[in-house]
């Protein structure tokens, strides 16, 4: 049996890509070393949020959403996605500066936006600690529980063209399919590399490094917040250079339960709970919703982020490795850009134009071949 | 030890216990004995007594989910069950 394409990776993205694909008739194997969903998806908060870092990043996040919104009616109740907005908190004028201009960007790019002041601020959120500055709503961010939505990927699709090998490993692409641990070949015509961090077994070149983060639930506590809610500070601690750094960062789930983060690591590469962060990032929430100290937690986990140099993805052909692409790299937002990645991915491979410009996103840009040359 | 007694409300009603009482005692000795509902509507009651299996929360001065195995009862605490 030779496959039209073979993805590497269960994960969200490599999920969406397959129901993409199998959606123009490609008939797809999806190889999954784990179960599905068990990375770095396993790890987020699902999140599915419009982003500004970047040109790049918000055109991918933006399309990523609408794409979200169109498919949200046919997800299953178990998704549990539900349309509750984001808050970005200014704590004090400076940040509320900083809310002005996102909200102009946003608004600039047809993104609606809302700008809460002190008052409207405690009205939609009242457990806030008094005093904060306000904030910028993000009416139409949304919130999913992305392992059912993993699932649900690869089971709308199953019966129809797709086929899902989980606790397989591959060890090296042919040029004609992939190869597996056990030393068994699987034809495809073309391989998908949407292995997370872990692509880089595959593809050595590839620059993704592995950045730590923390999050807590807690038992159910009904309308406790209504909205995600995330400091404005929290692009400071994103896009920090420093080795670590907290930030508040809390949502409502449709259980009641409420998801705290959040932190990043980049030195540290053990699975463990890090208490001293953890305990900076509890300060944090707690400096923000003080109530939260009397809540209690259920569990906390850690995860890793496929962070790239730039905060963008590698999405398309490898620029070496003929009739392979890559889709990997996705950092802290692989849940809202999964969708729009697989988008994407399959217009290049159709070879038609994307209804975002794909360029920034190509696995090329940090590839050693552009630099033969060049003086860099 | 103080063994006097203190009152306290449990479902909006006076209870008096004896000082040193804990709140899963107090609440066993009320009419209605169900400590909590689980999230598909199951009764549920302290079963370890020692804080580990988290069966006996209740509601402590308007803080959910509270182990009433593990806190004293104190005078003028208000207890909500799902009784």
């Amino acid at each position: 049996m030779t496959y039209d394409i073979a993805i590497i990776g269960a994960g969200i993205v490599g999920a969406a890509c397959a129901m993409r694909l199998a959606k123009e008739g490609f008939k797809v194997a999806v190889i999954e070393a784990n179960e599905i969903a068990s990375g770095s998806t396993a790890a987020g908060m699902g999140h599915i949020v419009v982003m500004d870092d970047s040109e790049a990043q918000f055109s991918l996040t933006n399309f990523s959403q609408k794409l979200w919104n169109e498919i949200s009616a046919q997800l299953p109740l178990d998704c549990e996605y539900e349309n509750c907005g984001t808050i970005w908190v200014a704590a004090n004028g400076e940040e509320m500066q900083e809310a002005r201009r996102k909200k102009h960007f946003y608004g600039s790019r047809g993104v609606e936006a809302e700008i809460l002041d002190e008052k409207s601020l405690r009205e939609a959120e009242p457990n806030l600690r008094e005093g904060l500055a306000g904030g910028l709503l993000v009416p139409n961010d949304s919130v999913v529980y992305q392992l059912c939505a993993t699932r649900y990927f690869l089971e709308t699709t199953l019966s129809n063209n797709v086929r899902l090998i989980e606790n397989t490993c591959v060890t090296g692409i042919t040029g004609a399919g992939v190869k597996f641990a056990n030393g068994d070949l699987l034809k495809a015509e073309k391989v998908i590399i949407a292995g997370g961090f872990w692509s880089r077994e595959l593809i050595q070149d590839l620059k993704i490094v592995r950045r730590k983060g923390h999050l807590v639930i807690t038992e159910r506590y009904p309308n406790f917040v209504k909205h995600q809610l995330v400091e404005l500070g929290y692009l400071k601690s994103a896009h920090s250079s420093e080795t670590e750094s907290v930030a508040f960062n809390i949502q409502p789930r449709m259980t009641e339960q409420l998801l705290i983060g959040s932190s990043r690591q980049f030195g540290n590469q053990n699975k463990e709970i890090d208490y001293k962060i953890l305990k900076q990032m509890m300060e944090r929430a707690f400096e923000f919703i003080p109530k939260l100290r009397e809540l209690s937690a259920l569990r906390i986990w850690t995860g890793f982020r496929p962070a790239t140099p730039d905060n963008l993805p590698y999405i398309g052909a490898h620029p070496r490795i003929k009739n392979t692409y890559v889709a990997a790299g996705h950092e802290g937002l692989g849940i809202t850009t999964s969708l729009g990645s697989a988008e994407i991915l399959t217009d290049e491979i159709l070879g038609r134009k994307s209804e975002i410009d794909r360029k920034p996103y190509s696995p090329a840009r940090f590839s050693s071949v552009n630099k033969v040359g060049s003086n860099l | 030890m103080n063994t006097g007694k203190i009152t306290l409300k449990i479902n909006s009603r006076k209870v008096s216990v004896a000082r040193g009482t804990s709140v899963a005692s107090a609440i066993l000795n009320c009419k209605s004995k169900l400590f909590r509902r689980s999230v598909s509507g199951e009764p549920r009651f302290p079963l370890c007594g020692m804080g580990i299996c988290f069966e006996c929360r209740v509601s402590i001065n308007g803080v959910k989910h509270e182990r009433s195995c593990q806190i004293l009862a104190e005078e003028g605490m208000t207890i909500d069950t799902d009784g």
